[in-house]
């Protein structure tokens, strides 16, 4: 049976595919290289050659989005797939085990989610020392848990159905049926999370960078391009309205995708919130 | 003849004559209050128990006076003393009080208070941030209330200068352990109220002995934010911002008649502090190959919006005694590739560069690390916040680079500090400083001063950047601020309306 697919998903998909694209090109080629410094050229609007102008030390901020979107996108990428692979097990292993299991599960996930991830973030950055590494080990700790939390909550009403008492009655040990039939019928739920928790990590990343503590320059990111504009604010306004687009319209895509993902995989649920 | 309802009205027209000519009356009179706007906010407000310079910027000659005053283009004048002599030998400093003098709670300051404020400075436990200004005195006698006598232990040439800083602020035993939340001072304007996060508002002091100020009550608010900096300079929230440093924004201030800007110096050299005893910078051919790497006039430009003034050694262009050395490295990315070959290093190295929060040091360190890698030294930049910069570089010595204005006036002699955190050692800078330190006459401590700039040059000691510049934005009408910053102060003792 085929469903149609919603034009969240649509939207979505193009616009994250757009951002995967940006960022693979950047790779081969920037206009300018985008740590590239001519101070007697700062400032500039956009001109024919700088397509979005340069910013305080004559940088041409095309090239650094470009950059900028690869590092997102990179922090991204690290940030939830670490939180997949700590945190999908965890919530696998909860459910299987139930009783005590599941309590050591939530409680840890519990002790995390006291701390906001940005706060998490800053703590640690603090501790260890600014940079792109603290910066995904923090936002994949806040990843794990929330995945492992989903996951189990998934898992656990798979392991109420018939099917799976039918496979233990058949003498399939509890992790041939995890992963037989408890991991295919969860996948979808995963799957969705990941994505917004994708575009949660772009934003922490780039409040990160913006606070000074997540990716540290040459190498361009988002954050810092707007946290170097609000000084600007007054003198070159356009400064801060490139990275800030780039920022919103990354996590909107992400964001759609994710809800056309859960609208096209559960079509029942589509009007309810995805945690 | 009018009617009721005329005469009702011209009454009232004739009264908002009135109101209108009261108002335009009470406009031509000049103002008294003023609001001066700083960055930072002081820790606390005690200047003989901190380092950090916004505690000075807001009691220095207003509300504490050391016995010696540095005024605005940098000469020592009266200030708890009237009047001082030095002995032949350069050991014994006699200081005669003003006779009026009185603190803020009513107890006279008087020879006695000066003694207790230079034994605790140096006492072992003391907790002032200069200690070392105090440790040449031998003993402090009051052969009579208006008359203290300094006896040193050895010949120091700064003694005057470090007596008339901010840290040697005179204090009452009975308030000196409340002054941080509570200062009792001698100065013309007396403490009002600490808004914390926000304001500290002085008053004019009614029984100052000596000439009173125009303003009567000073605020000084403090804004950290640049955008919020020049929204608050628009709004006409504040009179003047000292130590401005949104340069970016001056052009726009220069442009606006409502608005003077004055761009000065401060006493801060502004430098790549090197780890000299650290690999690969223990070798004097890759500190001087960083030298030719750096483009001081563009690191100007890019940082200060070209206020500023580039040194090629530790000193300050407008002081007595410099040498202009910034010749000596001229910008040359291919000269400093040869001599890093030439030390071993064809092909660059690693590097970390720690940044403090302070926008020269941010912004500055992205522009010096983008030099240094166009010659291969790839420096990773670290941006941390002042506590840790202070324990980990500044006292722990553990660093590679960092970068940072000096802002202490006069403050060569810090290459001499065995224990320093530039961990720099030469006998013949060691000698200079204390031929320097034996030394009186001022004609030959600048000469000698010359020698010690060409051997911090010679050795590249660290990389000698730019003077910080000391810009103020005020408005239009309001003189006697300070154009420089000869000492952390913001002394507004002789600042009016017009």
């Amino acid at each position: 049976m085929r469903r149609k697919l919603p034009l969240s998903l649509h939207l979505g998909a193009g616009l994250t595919l757009l951002l995967v694209a940006i960022a693979l090109l950047s790779l081969l080629w920037t206009p300018y290289p985008a740590e590239q410094v001519r101070v007697v050229a700062r400032l500039k609007p956009p001109t024919a050659a700088h397509w979005l102008g340069t910013d305080h030390f004559g940088r041409d901020v095309l090239s650094m989005i470009m950059v900028g979107a690869r590092n997102s996108l990179a922090v991204g990428a690290a940030a939830v797939g670490l939180g997949l692979l700590a945190g999908v097990p965890l919530g696998l292993l909860a459910a299987a085990l139930g009783r005590w299991g599941d309590e050591v599960v939530a409680r840890l996930g519990d002790l995390v989610f006291a701390f906001p991830a940005v706060l998490t973030a800053i703590l640690l950055t603090a501790a260890l020392g600014a940079g792109a590494v603290n910066v995904v080990v923090a936002l994949a700790l806040f990843n794990a848990a929330v995945l492992a939390r989903v996951t189990r909550g998934a898992a656990l009403a798979v392991w109420r159905r018939p099917f799976v008492g039918a496979a233990l009655a058949l003498g399939r040990g509890p992790l041939s049926v995890t992963l037989v039939h408890v991991l295919p019928n969860i996948a979808g739920i995963v799957v969705v999370q990941a994505t917004v928790l994708f575009a949660v990590a772009i934003v922490n990343e780039a409040a990160l960078s913006y606070l000074g503590l997540g990716i540290q320059p040459p190498s361009p990111s988002w954050g810092k391009m707007l946290g170097d504009a609000q000084t600007y604010l007054f003198t070159a306004p356009l400064q801060a309205v490139f990275p800030g687009v780039a920022i919103a319209l990354s996590v909107m895509g992400l964001t759609m995708l994710g809800d056309g993902l859960r609208d096209w995989l559960d079509p029942r649920h589509r009007s309810s919130g995805v945690m | 003849m009018p009617t009721a309802k005329q005469r009702v009205t011209l009454a009232a027209f004739a009264a908002m004559m009135a109101l209108a000519a009261a108002s335009q009356a009470a406009l031509a009179q000049p103002r008294t209050d003023l609001v001066v706007g700083m960055a930072l906010e002081p820790p606390h407000l005690d200047p003989t128990a901190g380092a950090a310079g916004a505690i000075k910027e807001v009691t220095y000659a207003n509300l504490f006076e050391p016995l010696l005053r540095v005024d605005a283009d940098g000469k020592l004048v009266p200030g708890l003393a009237e009047r001082w002599n030095v002995s032949e030998d350069g050991l014994t400093y006699r200081f005669t009080l003003r006779p009026n003098a009185k603190f803020h709670d009513g107890t006279t300051a008087d020879s006695a208070d000066v003694k207790f404020t230079l034994d605790r400075a140096r006492a072992a436990e003391s907790v002032n941030a200069q200690k070392a200004y105090f440790a040449p005195i031998a003993k402090v006698e009051t052969p009579d209330p208006q008359t203290a006598v300094v006896t040193l232990s050895r010949p120091d040439g700064l003694f005057l200068f470090h007596m008339a800083s901010g840290d040697a602020a005179i204090v009452a035993p009975e308030s000196a352990a409340t002054n941080k939340q509570k200062p009792v001072g001698t100065g013309p304007f007396k403490f009002d109220r600490w808004v914390a996060g926000d304001r500290v508002v002085l008053v004019r002091n009614p029984d100052y002995d000596g000439a009173k100020p125009k303003i009567d009550r000073v605020t000084f608010r403090f804004i950290s934010d640049p955008a919020a900096q020049v929204a608050a300079l628009k709004a006409g929230d504040i009179d003047a911002f000292t130590l401005f440093s949104t340069y970016e924004a001056l052009p726009e201030f220069r442009n606006d008649p409502a608005f003077t800007v004055m761009v000065g110096s401060t006493e801060g050299e502004t430098l790549l502090s090197t780890n000299n005893a650290r690999k690969p910078f223990d070798d004097v051919r890759v500190r001087r190959a960083m030298a030719h790497a750096i483009d001081r006039q563009t690191l100007i430009e890019g940082v200060l919006y070209g206020n500023g003034v580039a040194i090629g050694s530790h000193f300050p262009p407008h002081r007595e005694g410099y040498v202009d050395l910034t010749g000596m490295y001229p910008y040359d990315p291919a000269k400093a590739k040869a001599l890093l070959a030439e030390a071993g290093y064809p092909n660059g190295f690693d590097t970390t560069l720690r940044l403090p929060p302070p926008p020269y040091a941010r912004r500055g360190g992205e522009l010096v690390a983008a030099m240094l890698a166009e010659v291969g030294i790839r420096a990773k930049i670290e941006p941390v916040e002042w506590a840790a910069w202070l324990e980990k570089t500044f006292k722990g010595k553990d660093y590679d680079l960092t970068m940072i204005a000096h802002t202490e006036p006069l403050d060569i002699d810090i290459y001499a500090r065995p224990d320093y955190y530039f961990n720099y050692k030469s006998e013949r800078f060691n000698a200079l400083n204390d031929e320097l330190n034996r030394t009186q006459d001022p004609a030959k401590r600048n000469a000698l001063y010359g020698e010690q700039q060409k051997v911090l040059a010679e050795d590249a000691v660290n990389g000698f950047l730019f003077m910080l510049p000391s810009v103020t934005v005020q408005k239009a009408g309001l003189t006697g601020m300070w154009v420089n910053r000869p000492v952390q102060a913001n002394d507004v003792t002789g600042v009016s309306w017009k």
